[in-house]
This record gives C-alpha cells, structure tokens and sequence, in this order.
C-alpha cells in the first residue's frame, strides 16, 4: 500500500481533471451494447427481435377483434346464440392461435435472452478482467481499488439490469405503442386526438418527476458512498475508539451522517414511490376524456367518424363498436407508456455503468516492445545453447535485425547510468542516478521515506519506464527485452504482502507453478516459515482467506518469501521484506537466502540498518539522488549520512 | 427476530400506519374505479345525454384524483417510514457495536461489520418499504378485485377459479425452482468479485511473477462457472412472463367464449358489454397482483438473511461489562499480575498467556521484549480491560480491573496500540480524543514532550493540518509520535506504549524515553519493543517466550540468564560491536 499511495500522490495532481469532469452519460453507449449484442449473438438477437415482434402484434392484434366481437353479441342479442355460435368459435379460434403464437414467441424470447444476457455479460466480465491484467501498474497505481471494483460489481450489474430487463421491456413497450397508435387511428381519429394529448402529459410527468427522482438517487448513492467511508473508517479503527473511551462522540459523529442519508434516500424513494401512482391515475383521467369524447361520438348525430378507413357515417351500433375497444386500447397505450417512463431511471443508471465499463475496456494496455527473451540453456563446449528443460542456467536470446540469434549468459548483473524519473513529468523523484550491481552483489538502498527506494526497482521490472539514462541488464537495454521475460527474472517480495485464497501450498507454489510439494516445503524452510505453518491447524493444507488475515503480518512476510524462493530467480529485490520480523527470525531468514542466492544479484531495501549491514555495497538515497555509497565499513568509517543513521543521530522513514 | 428488528421503528411507527392505511384507500378506490367506467360505458351504450357522461365523468376524475392523492401519500409514507426505520437500524447498530469489547470485534471481521451496516441494512429498509406498501397492496387487491368481479358476475367468476390456481402454482414452482440456484449462485457471485478484488490489490505480485495467464484462465473458469449457475437459474425465471401472458390471455378468451354466450342466452341481463370489459380489467387486477405478490415473497425471503445478519450484531452482549458498583477512583499506578492464563478463543489448543505472575510498581518503567507472537500485546491487553483473563487476575492500584469503571479504568490506563489509527481530521481534532478539552498550549506541550512540536510545526499549516485517512500523509514514524501524544493528553496513570517507536529513529526514541522519565515520573509505563535500546534501560524487562515470562531482571542481569534476550541483543549489535573494535 506504501508504494500505491506514494504514487497516488504524485499522479492526483494531474489526473483529477480526467476523473473530475463528469459529462452526462451519452446514449452513445446504449448503441454500442446493442452492437455488441448483435455482433456477438447475431442470430439469437434477429430472433429475438422477430420474437418480440409476433409478442407485440399478438398483443395488439388480438385487441382489435373486440371490434367484431361486440358486433357479434349485439347480432346474437337480435337473432339468438345458434346464429352467432358457429362465428363466436371462429372468432375465439382466432384470437386462440393468435395468443398461442405470442406465448410460444414469449417463451422462446425469454428463454434465448436469458442464455444471452448471462453469456453477454460473462464475455463483458472477462473481458474487463483479462483486459485489465495487461494494465500497466500505473493504473492500479491512480485508481482507487474499490473504484476498479466497481465495475466489476455495480456498473456490470446496471448492464445486466438494462440488457435483461430494459432493452426488451422498451423494445415491446415501443413496438405496442407503435402498433397501439395505429390500431387507434384506425377505430378513431378523434380520440386518438385526445389520447395523443393526454400522452404528451404523461411523458412531461415522467420526466419531472423521473428526473427528481434520477437527482436525488444520486445524492443519495453520494451520501451511501459518505457514510459507508465513514463507517469503514471508524471500524478500522473502533479498538483505539475503545481504548480513547470515543464511543459516544463517534456515535454522534455517526448520526449526524445517517441523518443526512435518510433524508436523501427518502427524497429518493417518495420520488419513485409516487410515480407509479400518478402515471396510473393520469392513465385513468384518460381514461374519461377519451369516454367523454366517445361518448359526444355515440350521440351526437352528424358527426363522422375519422379514421385510416376513411371518412364514414356510421350507425350508433356500429359506432359503439368503435368506442367500446377504443376505451380499451387507451387503457392498454397508457399502461405502456407508464411501463416506458419507470424505466427512466434504469436506463441513466445503466447508460453511466455501461460508459465507465467501456472506458475501462478502453484503457490502453502495457506496451511491450521488447523482443529479447529468456531461455534455459546448456553450456556445450564453451558456447551458450539454447534447452527446453531447466537447467539453472539462463540466456538471453537476442534476435537481431539481420536475422541472426546470440545468445547472453544470464548473470544478474544491473548497471543503471544516469537516470532521472519522475511519476508526473512535474515532479522529479530520481535524478541522475547511476549504479553497478555486480553479478552475486547485495546492493542495498537505504533512505527516508519519499528518497526513491522502492521507485527504484519499479523502473527495474519496468512497472514505469524511465524518462532519460539507460538501465542495462546483463548489458542489454532493459527496453528490449520482454516484460514478462525481465520480470521472471528478478524475484520481488514486497513489505505488503498479498497473499491469494488458497491453501498455504498453492501460495508459495504461485512463486513457480509446477513445483511439487517437496519443493515449495524446502521454500518454506528456507525461508524459515516450516516452523509456523506446521503448527497450523492443517498445515500446508490450511485456507488462508481474504488476504491471509488470520496470519500475522510477519507470518505474511515469511510466506511471500518463501513464495520467492520457489521461483528461484536469478536476480532478487527485496523491498522492506523482512519489516515485520523479529529481528532474531530475520537473522535465520538472511542466513537461508544467503544460501540461496549465492552468486546471484539481490537488491535490498530496509529502514532497519542490521537488515543491509552485510551488503556488499549500501547506497544511500536523499531526495532522489544517491548521496553516498561503499560498504558498510566504509559508510561508516566516512562519517556521513549513513554515519548519523547508523548511531541513531537521525531519523529515517 | 422481527421483535428485535421492530423495536428500530420507533418515531416513525405514524407513518408506518399511515403507509399501508393510504394504500388500502387507494385500492378500494381503484377497484370501484372500473365499476364507474363500466357505467359509463353503459350508459354511452345507451345513448344517454352529454350530461349523464360529464356526470359519470367527474365521478371518474374525482376517483382517479382521490386514487392519486392515496397512492402518493402512502408512498410518501412508505418511504419517510423505511428510509426513517433503516436509519434507527443503522444507529441502533453503530451505537452497540461502539459498546463491543475487542473480542466481539475478533469475533465479526471488520470488511463483516461495515457490510452489516450497509448492503444489508439497505436490503431490510426495501424489504420493510415492500411490508408496508406492496404487501398490503397487493393481497387487498386480489381480495377486493375478486370480490368486485363476483359481483359484476357471479357466473363468469368460474373462469377465475380457473385461472388463479394455474398461476399460482406455476408461479410457486418457478420460485421453488430457480431460488435455490440463485442463492447458491449470488454466494458465488461475490467470491468472483472477492477474488477479483484480491487481484487488484496483489497486482504487483501478479506483474512481478508473470502470473497473468494464470490469473486470467483462473478468472475464466469460474466466471464461466457463475455464468453456467445465473443461466440455469435465469432460464427459469424466464418462464414468468409467458406464464403470466399465458394465463390473461386464457382468461380473456374464457371470459370472452361464455361470457359472449352469457349476454345473449340472458339478453344482457346477467352480464353485458360493459360489465364485460369491466370483468377484463379485474381479470388483469388480479393476476398482476398474484404475480407482484411472488415477487414479494421472493424479495422478502432474500433480505431474511441481511435481517438476521442484522440480529445478530444487535444480540450480541459486550463480554466486557461495567460492574454493578463500580469503583471510580484508581489509587495509583501500580500492576498486579496474579497467576494470570489467557486464550483468545475457548477452543485454542494453546494459551495465548499462561502462569503470569507479576508485580509492577507505581512510575517504575518496564520493558517487554519477546519474539513474534510471544505473547506480548496480548499481556498489555489484559491492563485497560480490553479482554478479560480466563484465569486469575489483574490489579491496578490494588483492585481487580474487573471491579473499576470501565471509562475510568481506560482514561487512567493509555495504550498506544501497535496497529494505531489516526482518523481523517486536522492533527488537533485527532490530539483532542486524549482531552476533548485541551488547550492549544497544552497540546504543544505534551507534542513537545512526544517529540512531535517539532515536525507539526514545520508543516504550513501546523496544527490545523488535515489528516487524510489511514494517516497516510505523514510518516510512519511521525504517525507513532502523534499516536503517543495522544495517549499522553490523558494525563493517565499508566501508559503503555505496544511497539509504539520501531519507525521513530534510535536517538528521538531515546529523547521521548528521557522526557518521559523526567516529566511524568509517577505514570507507570509499560514499553514494547523490537529494539533492546528501546527497553534496555527499564527499571525491569521482561522476556516473554510462548505466552510464558521466560526471564525477568535489568538488562544486566538478562544478559547472563537469559539466552533469548542475549540472542536478540546480539542479533541487533553483533555488526556495531565488531566496527567499534
């Protein structure tokens, strides 16, 4: 955490104007799922489409048989059932089939949306994710963790919400309004007239109140956000609140914030609550204008009947027969207009969520450039030749330009000239930083907080490249050879220490992946964590869960350097490794990688002096530049900074 | 468990009445609302005046007004009364868990309680607004829906009979169905994003092993997983909306097929046109109240769980508690440790602490000193009662800690905690949790004596100074001596300092010990460290080795008898010893 925060720091100053500008979501993003969706699932979506189309017009269709259905039962009232029954069959035969054709075309839509959207969103999920392990560190560096959470979580749930619900809820709602209106001007223009009025209201309606309603969500998901840092805050640290006696002042401080949420989440909630109620009920008084109208219709006389038909006068029957389902239509276009205005709100909710999944999608990824990569190989007869099985020993294999392949013995030697760096091109960490690490050398940097330690090796494995001078490895320029090539090469063990759920086992087996089980306990010995694991209640075998939290953290510490050694690296950087190690288990642990890396390079960084004391070369660190360097008994004899550091005459961290 | 829930009602008890009140008018109201329109079609039918229809028309309007105005005010109530309940919760929550003893916090893990105090208080608050609101709506609706459409048609309400136990039992299959899945899948669900979240936090570990392709087909496999479990769920799921289109749409057509007949074997007499419609419009009523109403069923199960997650952080009892009579004056700073055993957990294989014995005299300064889990936090612990011991006891000023106050015991005993917490605020905000009533020249004072005047006032705005949270603006070692003037504005009896200066740098440590010596002789301090020069000249050291003293003596004397202490010694010396030669 140390690390991200540091860089954090630095790289706010210039980023906040790239998170800060928030721009109302553009309905751009809609269109690019629905292209998504389309390209990925073409032939499902054509069909559900065509789906919810036969669902749409059998909803519609069906409603405009009423017409000849009061027609019929006013010709039965004159001329008896028998007359009628043989068309009653028909007709009901008919809408029969017509509904049938709209459940089968429902059931299989549902269904073929349902494997689509789970699919749709599963590609997405992976997608972000395998996207985002070619992120360069600088990203999870300048982003808050539980922001790139959230994409994972609340944003990819907004798509689900839209994708599964919305989209098709829209799509039939629009398609049997369409179909609705038409079905309207053809019974009546006139009263389509006013049901065309009386839908402006509504949709004015929806947008009012959707809109407050879409505002104060927002405060209210600011205000959750507040509160639950808050609380989060608190309960990291409710043991010093025990130890200050704090509890009521925090109790206070807590109510103060929990009143300010429930008054924004009520205001939300009243908001959404109150819409369904006044869509309904407008649907209702549209319900009466358009009786009223079509009332005026059925008793005046003299007034024609205006429709897609054509102009006609018609009998009072006849005209009944036009009112009667035009009430019902109206009912059916209202309901769906409201079905339409509450999914307001999900749609802006999703149009946001799907726009920050897309900028993560669109993130640039690391670049690599490099085309130097490491291979096993075997020394015969004093030239370099290149193995598929490990040898322990490794080359580089550098592809030249004209085709030709050499090959360079991996040695562990790091020769950094000149460098200067800087997180944000403002601010300068390292400046004119030169140093010769040896092959079998323990380099160690020492300096306070905020000198460049740990920025050191971050340009090492290229986690940030440098702004100018040349790191060379084993004399190759570091931007040649691959990343992931480089960085096999150079084991890491942080001060943070991340371990993954899983059994201690698969943890340090992380550090090689085909290690067997005598390997990775012949790790842990050597990195003195045999000891405790054992005593585990199931030893190798135990769970460790979110994030190992039920080891200490020196127990942690242990564990990820044992991880290290499994993968036997040539070159090692140790950062604050040992940090929260008694310093008599430390000397044990040094003693095992001593061992281990006999011969090979180590870069080692501590604020505890005993840990570097037996480098071969120390070099002290203050504000970005190495200020002094030699051997401890050289620093020492020198009475510099190391000097003063050394017999506590300054302070460091 | 809903007794407990219900006691966070409270002051809005009014409108959790007024909720489900508002919202039976509004059913009522919208059940005759239909009957209306069936007159007014009837009358249309009959070709009755414009008058009649503006009559039956303002009825209408003044219904649908009075609809409207029920049906905002119950949703205004629903939400005043749920958002105003889930805040009592989220108080009545917060304030106990503030009365939790450590081992109640041990016991739920922290990401645990903010959860708790979150998600899922924010599932029970829609859970609550769903009670009062669609759960009286809907069943009212049925009822009186079902009622009205009996009467338009008794004979015609068969097809009803038909109809609802179809869906109803195809709703509750579904449900039966596709919630086990679904609660099986969401469990898993939140793994992924678990293990999603570890990814990103150990990304450097990733990036530095070239572990991508792992963590990528890992991801893979068990987001493919979830996608399998959502689908099969969903897939089910699926099967409501036809079902439901299915089950209107039969019922139009039964309604349509004898109802039809019905108006003309009775020439209009037991069923007409209008009454036709209106029998429609209570067909859609009920079954979509029957549908809403699985959906509640569903809903309300689901936040079961949030609930008694809920219930168990407010059943959980404090295992430390104020005495009856609690003393409330401590005589001095004086330490007893009498044949003292201590375990986290009942069912811990080894005692944390075992056969403490130790006497402390008030002022006298002690050093305790000991490897990685010897012990050494979980000793000064058992001082302010933080746990209590399993066996024997512990004394301060003569008296069993148990039998003290606890805020008296705690004010007079200051523990600067290893893992310690500055909170987001300036650097007097965080200083005033010693003394809410600190002067600024106190303040400086006790900075001084902390070593920390000296850097507060180098940074711009000194003592105003925000703190970011987690204190990550200031130092390690600046951080500790902030955590330790803290302490002392207490003005405490004891103060014990757990491993409180391993980031300050060896000559300040030595400053802050010597002005502790000098300005507050008659504190007993109690100081844990790494470093034997932190401790190394305590009037008593103790070496703890496995939850036992080991040794117990001067720096001296531990030298000679005392072979983990020498080892430690030499461990931190053995290189500065061989330069000085």
């Amino acid at each position: 955490m140390k690390t991200n925060v540091k860089a954090k720091a630095h790289l706010n100053e210039n980023n906040n104007t790239a998170s800060g500008t928030k721009a109302a979501p553009p309905i751009g993003v809609i269109f690019r799922i629905l292209k998504l969706l389309f390209k990925e699932y073409k032939v499902q979506m054509i069909f559900v489409t065509a789906c919810i189309v036969v669902v749409s017009l059998a909803s519609t269709i069906a409603g405009l048989f009423m017409e000849q259905y009061i027609l019929l039962i006013n010709d039965g009232l004159q001329l008896g059932l028998d007359a009628v029954y043989i068309r009653l069959i028909t007709l009901v035969t008919t809408m029969l089939c017509i509904y049938a054709t709209g459940w089968l075309a429902s059931f299989i839509y549902t269904r073929v949306m349902a494997v689509v959207t789970q699919s749709f969103l599963n590609s997405m999920r992976k997608k972000m994710f395998l996207k985002m392990q070619d992120f360069p560190i600088r990203y999870f560096d300048t982003n808050a963790h539980g922001d790139i959470m959230s994409h994972y979580t609340n944003d990819i749930d907004t798509v689900r919400e839209l994708v599964s619900v919305t989209l098709p809820h829209l799509i039939q709602a629009a398609l049997i309004v369409c179909s609705l209106i038409f079905n309207m001007l053809y019974l009546s223009a006139w009263m389509a007239l006013v049901v065309a009025l009386a839908s402006v209201a509504m949709v004015m309606a929806a947008k009012g109140i959707g809109g407050k309603s879409a505002g104060n969500f927002i405060r209210m998901q600011r205000s959750i956000a507040k509160e639950e840092g808050f609380v989060e805050e608190m309960m990291n640290g409710q043991k010093v609140v025990k130890v200050f006696c704090y509890e009521e002042k925090s109790v206070e401080k807590f109510d103060k914030i929990n009143d300010e949420l429930c008054h924004d989440a009520t205001n939300a909630n009243r908001f959404a609550n109150i819409l369904m109620p006044i869509m309904g009920n407008i649907g209702n008084i549209l319900y009466v204008l358009v009786a009223f109208v079509g009332g005026i219709i059925v008793v005046s006389e003299g007034i024609p009947n205006v429709s897609l038909g054509g102009i006609e006068y018609m009998s009072t029957i006849q005209k009944i027969a036009v009112v009667v389902p035009f009430l019902n239509i109206s009912k059916q276009f209202t309901n769906n207009v409201s079905q339409v205005s509450q999914q307001i709100n999900s749609v802006v909710m999703a149009m946001a969520g799907a726009k920050r999944v897309f900028e993560l999608l669109d993130t640039e990824p690391e670049k690599d450039e490099g085309y130097v990569v490491l291979v096993n190989a075997t020394r015969e007869n004093g030239e370099i030749v290149e193995t598929a099985e490990r040898t322990g020993l490794w080359a580089w294999k550098h592809q030249h330009g004209d085709g030709s392949i050499t090959y360079t013995e991996l040695r562990g030697e790091v020769t950094i000239e000149h460098m200067d760096f800087g997180y944000v091109p403002e601010k300068q960490v390292l400046s004119d930083i030169t140093l010769y690490a040896k092959p079998g050398q323990k380099v160690a940097f020492v300096g306070a907080t905020g000198a460049g330690k740990t920025t050191i090796t971050n340009l090492i494995n290229r986690f940030y490249d440098i702004d100018d001078g040349k790191i060379r490895y084993d004399g190759i320029n570091i931007n040649k050879i691959k990343k992931a090539d480089l960085r096999r090469s150079l084991g890491v063990v942080l001060q943070d220490t991340n371990l993954f759920t899983g059994t201690v086992m698969d943890n340090i087996r992380y550090g090689k992946l085909d290690a067997t089980d005598e390997e990775c306990i012949a790790a842990a010995k050597l990195a003195n964590a045999d000891d405790f694991i054992t005593r585990l209640p199931e030893g190798y075998n135990t769970m460790l869960t979110a994030n190992g939290t039920n080891l200490s953290q020196g127990q942690r510490q242990l564990l990820s350097i044992a991880r290290a050694a499994v993968a036997d690296p040539p070159v090692m950087i140790l950062d604050e490794a040992t940090s929260s190690i008694d310093t008599r288990t430390e000397a044990l642990v040094q003693k095992g990688m001593d061992g281990l890396m006999k011969g090979r390079t180590v870069f080692v960084i501590a604020h505890r002096l005993s840990t570097v004391k037996n480098s071969d070369v120390i070099m002290v660190l203050e504000n970005g530049r190495i200020i002094e360097r030699g051997t401890h008994d050289k620093l020492i004899e020198e009475k510099g900074k190391y000097y003063q550091l050394y017999t506590g005459k300054f302070e460091l961290e | 468990m809903i007794k407990k829930l219900a006691r966070s009602i409270r002051e809005y008890k009014k409108a959790s009445i007024l909720a489900p009140i508002f919202v039976s008018a509004e059913v009522v109201i919208e059940c005759f609302i239909p009957l209306v329109t069936a007159q007014l079609v009837r009358n249309i039918q009959n070709q009755c005046d414009i008058l009649t229809i503006v009559k039956y028309g303002l009825i209408l309007i003044a219904l649908a007004l009075a609809s409207l105005s029920c049906g905002a005010l119950s949703g205004n109530f629903a939400a005043v009364a749920a958002c105003g309940f889930s805040k009592n919760l989220r108080h009545d929550m917060y304030s106990k868990i503030q009365g939790y003893s450590f081992a109640n916090m041990d016991k739920f893990s922290t990401p645990g309680l903010v959860t708790r105090l979150t998600t899922d208080v924010s599932y029970v608050q829609m859970a609550y607004m769903m009670i009062i609101r669609t759960a009286v709506r809907c069943p009212l609706m049925l009822m009186f829906a079902l009622t009205m459409a009996i009467v338009t048609s008794p004979k015609m309400s068969v097809a009803f009979a038909v109809i609802i136990p179809v869906l109803a039992v195809g709703l509750a299959l579904i449900i039966k169905k596709a919630f086990p899945i679904f609660k099986k899948v969401f469990k898993k669900y939140d793994k992924l994003n678990e293990s999603v979240q570890e990814n990103v936090s150990g990304m450097r570990v990733v990036k530095s092993f070239v572990r991508e392709d792992y963590e990528k087909k890992k991801f893979a496999k068990a987001s493919d997983e979830v996608c399998q479990d959502f689908t099969r769920a969903e897939k089910i799921l699926a099967l409501n909306s036809p079902l439901m289109q299915f089950c209107f749409n039969v019922l139009m057509l039964l309604v349509c097929f004898f109802g039809s007949q019905l108006i003309i074997t009775s020439s209009g007499a037991d069923l007409d046109i209008a009454g036709f419609s209106t029998l429609l419009t209570y067909g859609a009523q009920i079954l979509m109240s029957l549908m809403m109403l699985s959906m509640i069923i569903v809903m309300i199960t689901m936040s079961l769980e949030s609930a008694n997650r809920i219930v168990e952080v407010l059943d959980e009892e404090s295992s430390i508690k104020n005495p009856e009579n609690p003393i409330n004056e401590i005589a001095d700073g004086s330490i007893v440790f009498d044949n003292v055993s201590f375990s986290y957990s009942e069912k811990a294989e080894r005692q944390s602490l075992a056969d403490i014995n130790l006497t402390i005299a008030s002022g006298e300064t002690v050093g305790i000193i000991g490897g990685t889990g010897s012990g050494k936090t979980s000793l000064v612990q058992l001082i302010p009662r933080l746990y209590d011991v399993g066996q024997g006891s512990v004394k301060v000023g003569g008296v069993d800690v148990r039998d003290y106050d606890i805020e008296t015991l705690r004010n007079q005993v200051a523990m600067v905690l290893q893992k310690n917490v500055l909170f987001s605020g300036t650097i007097k905000e965080n200083l005033r949790w010693g003394n809410e009533n600190a002067t600024d020249e106190e303040m400086e004072r006790i900075c001084r004596l902390a070593q920390a005047d000296e850097f507060i006032k180098t940074f711009p705005y000194g003592y105003d100074t925000n703190i970011t949270q987690g204190g990550t603006n200031v130092s390690g070692g600046q951080k500790q001596r902030l955590c330790i003037a803290r302490a002392l504005l207490k003005k405490p009896k004891i103060l014990i300092l757990d491993d409180s200066t391993s980031a300050v740098d060896t000559k300040t440590d030595a400053i802050i010990r010597k002005a502790f010596a000098e300005e507050i002789p008659d504190t007993t301090k109690i100081i844990i460290a790494q470093r034997v020069s932190s401790v190394e000249h305590a009037d008593k050291i103790i070496v703890l080795d496995g939850g036992k003293i080991e040794s117990m003596g001067t720096h001296e004397e531990l030298l000679c008898i005392s072979p983990i202490y020498r080892g430690i010694y030499e461990s931190q010396t053995k290189g500065a010893e061989s330069d000085e030669d």
